[in-house]
């Protein structure tokens, strides 16, 4: 994280927040990767946090699956993530710094839609069974529609990339 | 960037044998997927800290000690008192502890029960202030983990939420010109939640609670419930490169409650 990024100046030295973070991120990406494909080799995934209002960890995974899917890493699928929580009494998605801070619970999801699960889990906070259901549900739907950004943007690079060979052969004509 | 330490492979024999006894419900040790080891909790065992516990979980034994000090509140939190989680994986616990500073998993260790205690609201924080916004107790909760077969999280949460329920309080009187000062007596912590911890690892499709070392590392994933005495729950952590669907999920905090409520009644020191 950028000492920039929090409301006071933070240590560029990784602290035990990051540590942990750097851990589930990992366990949370490596079910997509064939790492069998790449024996005796190391995939390192650098995530800087230039700015912080939420849903860090979340924002991460979401750009680093998107960034090994650039990297032509084959993947079973792309991983989105998304965090719920409840926040005066109703539970609501992606919080931000302050429905964070001020709310009864957050709860950071990672769904990877082909293998139909999760792979990251985390709450903290409190919630009744019913509440923590009712939470688990909207995340998944939240990724859902994140998983469909990410898709979209992926395509977006080779539709570009046609429409300029095109606009070059054109160009050769 | 996180520090990943080393893992022992797991012999594949091993884990054939494991995934071959689960597939009749039973586990290697004998017992069933939704059963814990035998706990034995001693409080009070170290009596130079205000408060301690010792928590046997099989043969998984863990030492909590509390050392209570008085010092400034978070600049955030001014009106609270202040208590901080470490903890320690010694190398004589298991052969692949290494003596410096700590690694993930040690961290993760100490987050996750930290969390709990916070979340369920364990301890009220803000009776913890002696001057307001100056002066507050600050409570340092040790773990150390004394030998390592397997679910050192439950074991520590334990041991951390017994320590608490058993911690004295140096009284300290404030005089009028703002000192601080111990009177020399003591009187107790009280805590107003109870929250349990249960660790259950996914094999294959099955999940088992308190697994054993050797069942953690044939395990895909595993997953950290705990739950605070009006069967809530207040933390949740997924750990493991494995993923779990959302009907294991929902099993899996099933089975936690029910162990929960179960293991409740063994933490000495709580009465609900």
């Amino acid at each position: 994280m950028a000492p920039f990024s929090t409301p006071e100046r933070k240590s560029p030295a990784p602290t035990r927040r990051e540590i942990e973070l750097s851990k589930i991120i990992r366990e949370a990406l490596e079910p997509v990767i064939f790492s069998e494909y790449y024996p005796r080799s190391m995939i390192d995934i650098f995530i800087e946090v230039l700015e912080s209002d939420g849903g860090t960890r979340c924002a991460g995974i979401t750009a680093a699956s998107l960034a090994l899917a650039d990297a032509g890493i084959p993947l079973r699928d792309l991983v989105a993530a998304c965090a719920v929580g409840k926040v005066n009494g109703q539970i609501v998605v992606d919080l931000n710094d302050e429905e964070d801070k001020e709310g009864e619970a957050d709860m950071p999801v990672a769904y990877i839609p082909a293998l139909d699960s999760l792979s990251l889990l985390q709450m903290d906070g409190m919630l009744t069974e019913q509440e923590f259901l009712e939470a688990l549900k909207l995340a998944k739907n939240a990724c859902l529609k994140i998983y469909e950004l990410q898709r979209q943007t992926l395509k977006q690079k080779y539709w570009e990339a046609k429409e300029a060979v095109a606009a070059e052969n054109q160009e050769k004509e | 960037m996180s520090i990943t330490s080393q893992t022992e492979p797991i012999a594949k024999i091993k884990s054939k044998q494991i995934m071959e006894l689960l597939n009749v419900g039973k586990r290697l040790d004998g017992r069933s997927p939704n059963e814990h080891r035998q706990l034995k909790i001693d409080v009070d065992v170290v009596k130079k800290a205000e408060g301690s516990a010792m928590v046997s979980l099989g043969n998984t034994k863990v030492l909590v000690g509390i050392k209570v000090e008085t010092g400034p509140p978070y600049s955030d939190t001014p009106n609270q008192g202040v208590i901080t989680v470490n903890s320690e994986l010694l190398p004589l616990a298991h052969e692949v502890f290494e003596p410096g500073p700590p690694d993930e998993n040690s961290i993760e260790l100490a987050r996750v029960v930290d969390r709990g205690i916070r979340g369920s609201k364990a301890l009220d924080l803000e009776k913890l202030v002696l001057i307001p916004g100056k002066l507050v107790y600050v409570l340092f909760v040790d773990i150390y983990v004394l030998n390592h077969d397997g679910n050192l999280v439950d074991a520590s949460e334990y041991a951390t939420i017994a320590a608490l329920a058993n911690t004295k309080l140096p009284v300290v009187e404030i005089s009028e010109d703002g000192e601080a000062k111990a009177t020399g007596e003591f009187k107790p912590l009280k805590i107003q939640d109870c929250p349990i911890s249960v660790t259950l690892a996914k094999i294959g499709d099955t999940l088992v609670v308190d697994p054993l070392l050797d069942e953690e590392r044939t395990a895909s994933a595993k997953i950290t419930i705990t739950v605070n005495k009006d069967g809530n729950i207040c933390a949740i952590q997924k750990s493991g490169t494995g993923t779990l669907t959302i009907d294991e999920i929902v099993k899996a905090q099933q089975m936690a409650r029910e162990k929960a409520a179960e293991i409740r009644k063994m933490i000495p020191g709580w009465v609900s």
